[in-house]
């Protein structure tokens, strides 16, 4: 069936009451009924829930062949846990046909390449996918679709029971004897730990891995010990220093200055620009920018913004320093200023993943968010955007929030250069749609400006402020001039993906990859 | 035979801001036209180690016949005349239909009309209109200053002088200082010339990119005296330059005022008058003009005149 952003989604995929994307606010107003974790209720005044090992947790918590057990990517590629635990659960118990429902996976995860690529792992569910893990996904080695979600559908896919874990493994920085974790006040600091707060409310057992114990009770908490039915303390949880990095430094690259110049100046050309304003950012070069820029536009005009929401670096909490920032919703911290400053600034507080962008909830921030500003691997003409498969097709990137702020905020603007080395950013299809057209409003290019044609008010906005624009088709265009029209993709007929929506549907399907052959 | 895509350049078009690229490296020059400075330089000279002349020369080439860089001129920097490699870059320039050429270290005239006998030959030979390819001057010695009227008049192709401060300050025994005194006779003496020649002037670029402070203290410096532009050597010059070249709003508003109060008076046969309390004669008038003009090519300009 075609879905609403032009996809063709296998009929067999419709099953169990699945459907197909059918536009951006098509489930607005629907009723969930929230699924509910198994809790083993604790009564006797209890010394603590400390067990020695991560295999005695597992024997604790009941282990069984085709379990679904899920960790947080809050670590990034510092993250120890979810290998020591998987390889726990192979090795030493023997668990076959696991599946994995991970917040994201990546270059730390390796190992799960392995059991994927041996049949062990038999399910993944994502929201990022990369280095070996993408490959093995995108070459079939997995017996049923990998569900790509993002930081908003993980949790609404929680909440309505589609993905049910039976034990989720949280590492935190610290924890207490009873399970009040955080990702600060340790030796392994994450910052944030709001990917893993609704892991911690659904899952039916819970356990918390940490390096550091710490006295009770450790509050305020992240993972609450009424959630929590054990606790670990390992030798290490991460390596701290590929957990968050140093504060990156402005580009100083001229080709990203320029577009994040031009994004800032679009972003105080429209109504939204007033006192209390809200925004986000991505952490890329030109994303990462426009914060630079934007201050001197709110200075000029006197105003400060409201909040700034979602992963958080040293750039936002800079200017929150400087008094132009009111507050600041912390979901991940990218860079060890942003953890420092989540640690000692009331005004900077974390949030879960739910709160920030769940579209099953009663309301997430991502719906009171003004502008939004991101990158892109591809975007087409229909203003498609695809960050999760690359030019050769494999999986390897993460929708994250891109979907659910770009479909929440008023104003959501793609920076990206017109070309990456001989790859056309803008094209004519993009391989994978991650975000839909509908959802994207402005696109700035090292080539110029294009403003989605159903935004006619914000077209109106740049003409009275002088700001240039041209059509994304002629961008398109100039793309190809450049680089040259690729060649399609060659496909199997498998699906090895589902990416679904933020509000559960599915928005498209990631097929296995042909291998590449000279002779045709 | 050589087809050129490029208009025919224009000797006294705007060239606020003229940025230099070694023409060696593809990824820079491929569209550096998207900074939106008015004039490229692609440089053979300095920027490319003397093992690889002839892979910049193939590059350039390839760039000029191939990257569409709409109405951003194409100058190109050729190596000087006291070398073996200028008179084949003389060639590739013009069979590439650039639209200028620049003359390192330039000292008289003669060498001027040297390198006009070269265009003039290469036209002929690549089938290019004689007198398209225009030049420019790179004053780089005291020599060069001293004879700089002579220079710019030594060829109807030459659209303009620049200095050159890096060579000159060596010359001169000096180094870069915040108020510019090192280079103010020098700079003052080749806009003399310049003008007397009516021809361009352009200023040198400025070294130190970290130096946001120090380079638009000599920004604001070479606009007061009179400069036309300047060179850069990074993109994030660009916006400053154009920013304190175009005419302000104040200065357009008066102009017009001008404008228009002249017009009425000289219908009324009258010469001089008088304009919120100052006295107004032609030389106003045309001063007012030129205002007006600048301020249009700036894209500044939204009246009606």
């Amino acid at each position: 069936m075609i879905n609403a952003v032009g996809r063709d989604i296998p009929d067999y995929l419709l099953t169990d009451g699945r459907e197909v994307y059918q536009g951006r606010f098509a489930k607005d107003g629907r009723v969930i009924k929230r699924d509910s974790p198994a809790c083993v209720v604790r009564e006797k005044p209890t010394a603590d829930k400390l067990v020695g090992t991560i295999r005695e947790a597992c024997e604790k918590c009941g282990v069984h062949d085709g379990m679904t057990i899920s960790f947080h990517s809050e670590f990034r590629n510092g993250d120890y846990t979810a290998s020591q635990v998987v390889k726990v659960l192979v090795e030493e118990l023997g668990v076959r046909d696991l599946r994995v429902a991970a917040t994201s996976l990546g270059d730390a995860h390796d190992l799960l390449a392995d059991y994927i690529e041996q049949g062990i792992i038999t399910h993944i569910e994502s929201s990022g996918v990369r280095g070996r893990i993408g490959e093995a996904i995108s070459h079939g080695k997995l017996k049923e679709p990998a569900i790509i979600r993002s930081h908003g559908g993980r949790p609404r896919a929680m909440m309505a029971g589609e993905v049910h874990v039976d034990v989720a493994f949280l590492a935190a920085a610290t924890s207490d004897k009873a399970g009040n974790a955080s990702g600060t006040g340790g030796k392994s600091n994450c910052g944030s730990l709001g990917f893993a707060i609704p892991d911690s409310q659904y899952a039916d057992k819970v356990v918390v891995i940490t390096d550091c114990l710490v006295d009770f009770p450790n509050v305020p908490a992240s993972i609450k010990c009424e959630d929590v039915d054990y606790v670990v303390v390992v030798d290490q949880i991460g390596d701290p220093r590929r957990i968050a990095s140093k504060e990156a430094r402005f580009t100083q690259d001229p080709r990203e200055l320029m577009m994040a110049e031009r994004a800032a100046d679009i972003i105080a050309a429209l109504p939204y620009f007033t006192d209390g304003f809200s925004f986000q950012t991505g952490a890329g070069g030109p994303s990462l920018a426009v914060n630079r820029f934007l201050e001197s536009h709110m200075r000029e005009k006197g105003i400060k913004m409201g909040f700034a929401l979602g992963g958080v670096t040293g750039a936002i909490c800079n200017l929150m320093d400087k008094g132009l920032v009111g507050k600041i919703l912390d979901t991940q911290d990218f860079d060890l200023t942003a953890i420092k400053h989540l640690e000692e600034n009331p005004n900077h507080v974390e949030m879960s993943q739910s709160e920030y962008a769940n579209p099953g909830s009663k309301g997430a921030y991502v719906n009171y968010l003004d502008y939004m500003v991101l990158s892109a691997l591809e975007i087409d003409t229909k203003f498609n955007v695809n960050v999760i498969t690359g030019s050769d097709g494999v999986v390897r990137g993460a929708p994250g929030g891109h979907p659910d702020t770009a479909a929440s905020s008023k104003c959501c603007i793609i920076v990206t250069p017109l070309v990456r080395g001989r790859m056309a950013t803008v094209c004519k299809d993009v391989t994978t749609v991650t975000t839909p057209g509908e959802c994207v409003d402005v696109l700035v290019t090292d080539y110029g400006t294009a403003v989605n044609p159903a935004r006619q008010d914000i077209i109106d906005c740049l003409d009275a402020a002088g700001i240039p624009h041209v059509s994304i088709e002629s961008l398109q265009e100039r793309a190809y001039a450049i680089v040259g029209e690729p060649d399609p993709l060659e496909w199997e007929d498998r699906v090895v993906a589902v990416v679904e929506a933020r509000d559960g549907t599915i928005l498209d399907v990631i097929r296995q990859i042909k291998p590449y052959s000279l002779d045709k | 035979m050589t087809k050129i895509t490029r208009p025919r350049p224009s000797k006294d078009r705007l060239r606020r801001t003229m940025m230099f690229m070694n023409a060696q490296r593809p990824g820079l020059i491929k569209d550096a036209y998207i900074y939106g400075c008015d004039s490229i330089i692609l440089d053979l000279e300095d920027a490319v180690a003397v093992n690889q002349k002839d892979a910049a020369r193939f590059s350039l080439y390839h760039a000029l016949t191939e990257v569409d860089y709409g109405d951003t001129e194409v100058i190109v920097r050729i190596n000087g005349l006291d070398t073996e490699y200028w008179r084949e870059d003389v060639r590739v320039c013009v069979a590439g239909g650039a639209d200028g050429i620049r003359i390192a270290k330039c000292e008289s005239a003669d060498m001027v009309r040297q390198v006009e006998a070269a265009v003039e030959a290469a036209e002929r030979e690549f089938g290019v209109e004689v007198g398209r390819t225009l030049l420019m001057a790179a004053l780089e010695s005291p020599l060069g200053i001293m004879n700089a009227y002579e220079i710019c008049t030594a060829s109807d192709r030459m659209l303009g002088c620049a200095i050159s401060g890096g060579d000159f300050r060596q010359s001169m025994h000096v180094q870069i200082e915040p108020d510019g005194v090192e280079m103010q006779a020098a700079r003052g003496q080749m806009l003399l010339a310049a003008r007397a020649a009516g021809v361009q002037c352009l200023d040198t670029m400025y070294p130190n990119l970290d130096d946001e402070e120090g380079f638009r203290r000599e920004v604001d410096l070479v606009a007061r005296m009179g400069f036309d532009g300047k060179s850069v050597i990074n993109p994030k010059q660009i916006a400053y330059i154009h920013e304190r070249f175009a005419p302000t709003p104040k200065q357009i508003a008066h102009a017009e005022k001008i404008a228009r109060s002249c017009r009425a008076q000289s219908e009324a046969g009258i010469g001089v008058y008088v304009v919120d309390g100052k006295m107004v004669d032609p030389p106003f008038y045309k001063e007012a003009e030129r205002i007006i003009e600048l301020a249009k090519k700036c894209g500044v300009y939204h009246g009606d005149l």
